[in-house]
């Protein structure tokens, strides 16, 4: 089994074809979605959560990107940049997955990127704009 | 027990003791009160976080021909400064923002840059666009002036803020069903979040709570640089109710502190912006604590397990300025990451950044270690919690 947090881009010529009920019904793998921006005439975005067999999840990939959907891993979608953070810990609470923490010890917040779903509520508070989207 | 004068002698042969905040709770813990006060000279404090009342005066130098700022406008990269004074004098504040920001107007602002992100541009010696118009006299004829600038072209560039250091905060909560941005964060409804913003048992005011040795003229870590506490700070309150140590449980004792902009750094003066709010200045203050005697030393070492901090409605109580708390935790709860308001567990966020705040008493320590910093005898005291002095609301009447 295997489990990886993905962001799907749909180009506008497929956006409105159904696609990701595939993956359960021909591929054995299920999902869960963090987050989806459907907006007609653009392209479309959806970050998910996809598990399954090994074999079946690099099947469902591969049907994704012949269907004309682009994957990205999301670890590389919001960045800290350290320069700018000041460990306030503004972000820790509002952040839904835990991905921001504070250390008990040192106090300084520490950014797990493989907890984060980039739903971007840190970027939009951070007090210093430390928190920075990579799309 | 000791006088500031026999520490400074200390510092200058090198035989001071000095220990962080932290560090004396610590030994205060295993030696005792009696036994830590013995031991330790002076005791380093820190803190850092957003200060609203914080902004920089500038003398700007002399164009050819010459142009007179007063009355006239005056704009550092689109934030515009005070000029209501002589020819050249500016004061630009923190939360000064460009005259085409949005602010509110798309709801929550984002404030991405003001007063706060020219003073930490000018720090970092950035290039900085200076524009002015004025209205042209006969000893000042020019009207316009548009120039590169930097902080090493100015002549005097001072930062002077009227109220830092806040002695104690609120936590601030949502009670309501909306989302609420405020200068204390983003706040979740239905106590989504609880935030706060001190650095506990390593900010300055707490751990002098009756202003004992912090005064007019107390010179302190500012900026990275060194400052002085030029007075005491706007809203200063130090009459409110006090916990049996003697601590303030509510907001009370505020500095106004002032120093030369040109030898702070910018690592300790951040530009902030707070959405749906505006922007402001994260200052970084370190105040030395002299350990003249026991009293003084037991103040200093009271830990986040004994400072308490009242936790404040701001969808309601707070900007219709109903007093009223929703009850009172310590520091240690809220650095623990979790408090209960209500019977909810509610996260807690901090404004104010911990990790900066030892940081900063870490480097003030260094610096009277290696001698770079004589401690300074205040000329004055702040008004103190017998003082009478308060904080009043305005009183409004009709206009005639």
């Amino acid at each position: 089994m295997i489990s990886k947090r993905i962001v799907l881009h749909f180009p506008q010529r497929v956006a409105e074809k159904p696609i990701v009920y595939k993956l359960v019904k021909e591929y054995d793998l299920t999902f869960n979605i963090l987050k989806a921006y459907v907006t007609p005439q653009e392209e479309g975005l959806m970050v998910m959560e996809l598990s399954g067999k090994q074999d079946d999840f690099k099947k469902g990939i591969e049907y994704l990107q012949a269907s004309g959907v682009k994957i990205q891993p999301l670890s590389e979608d919001v960045i800290r940049n350290e320069a700018k953070c000041t460990d306030c810990g503004a972000c820790v609470p509002v952040c839904p997955t835990q991905a921001l923490v504070v250390d008990p010890l040192t106090r300084k917040v520490h950014f797990y990127d493989n907890k984060c779903v980039a739903c971007e509520l840190c970027v939009k508070i951070c007090p210093t704009k430390a928190m920075e989207i990579h799309f | 027990m000791r006088t500031i004068k026999e520490i400074n002698e200390k510092i200058k042969k090198g035989q001071v003791v000095v220990a962080t905040a932290e560090e004396i709770i610590e030994l205060a813990g295993k030696k005792g009160i009696k036994k830590a006060a013995q031991e330790v000279d002076v005791v380093t404090t820190g803190t850092f976080g957003p200060m609203c009342s914080s902004g920089a005066y500038f003398n700007i130098g002399h164009s050819k021909p010459r142009v007179k700022l007063g009355g006239g406008v005056c704009k550092f990269n689109d934030v515009p400064a005070y000029t209501g004074f002589a020819a050249m004098d500016v004061y630009l504040g923190a939360t000064a923002l460009p005259d085409d920001d949005p602010r509110n107007k798309i709801y929550p602002g984002e404030f991405r840059y003001g007063g706060g992100h020219v003073i930490q541009e000018l720090l970092e010696g950035k290039d900085v666009r200076l524009e002015v118009v004025a209205y042209g006299t006969d000893c000042y004829p020019r009207k316009k002036l548009e120039t590169l600038i930097r902080l090493q072209d100015l002549n005097e560039a001072v930062l002077f803020n009227i109220r830092n250091c806040y002695q104690n905060y609120n936590v601030a909560v949502n009670l309501s069903e909306k989302i609420i941005y405020t200068y204390m964060g983003v706040l979740m409804p239905r106590l989504g979040n609880a935030n706060y913003c001190s650095a506990g048992q390593l900010s300055p005011l707490l751990k002098d709570p009756y202003y004992k040795t912090v005064g007019i003229g107390t010179k302190i870590f500012l900026g990275g640089g060194i400052g002085y506490v030029a007075w005491h700070g706007t809203q200063h309150n130090p009459s409110v109710k006090r916990k049996p140590n003697g601590v303030p449980a509510v907001p009370s004792g505020t500095l106004a502190v002032i120093g030369d902009l040109k030898q702070m750094k910018a690592e300790w003066l951040r530009g902030t912006s707070m959405v749906g709010y505006g922007t402001t200045l994260t200052v970084g203050i370190g105040v030395p604590i002299p350990i003249l005697n026991e009293e003084i030393a037991q103040q200093v070492a009271v830990k986040d397990e004994d400072l308490y901090a009242p936790i404040v409605d701001y969808s309601q109580n707070y900007p219709q300025c109903i007093p009223g708390a929703l009850g009172e935790v310590s520091y240690a709860q809220l650095k623990s990451g979790k408090i209960k308001v209500e019977g909810k567990a509610v996260p807690t966020g901090a404004l104010s950044s911990y990790a900066k705040a030892k940081e900063i008493a870490e480097e003030l320590k260094s610096w009277i270690q290696k001698r770079d910093f004589i401690l300074s005898e205040p000329v004055a005291l702040l008004p103190g919690a017998e003082s009478g002095y308060s904080f009043k609301p305005l009183h409004e009447r009709p206009v005639t």
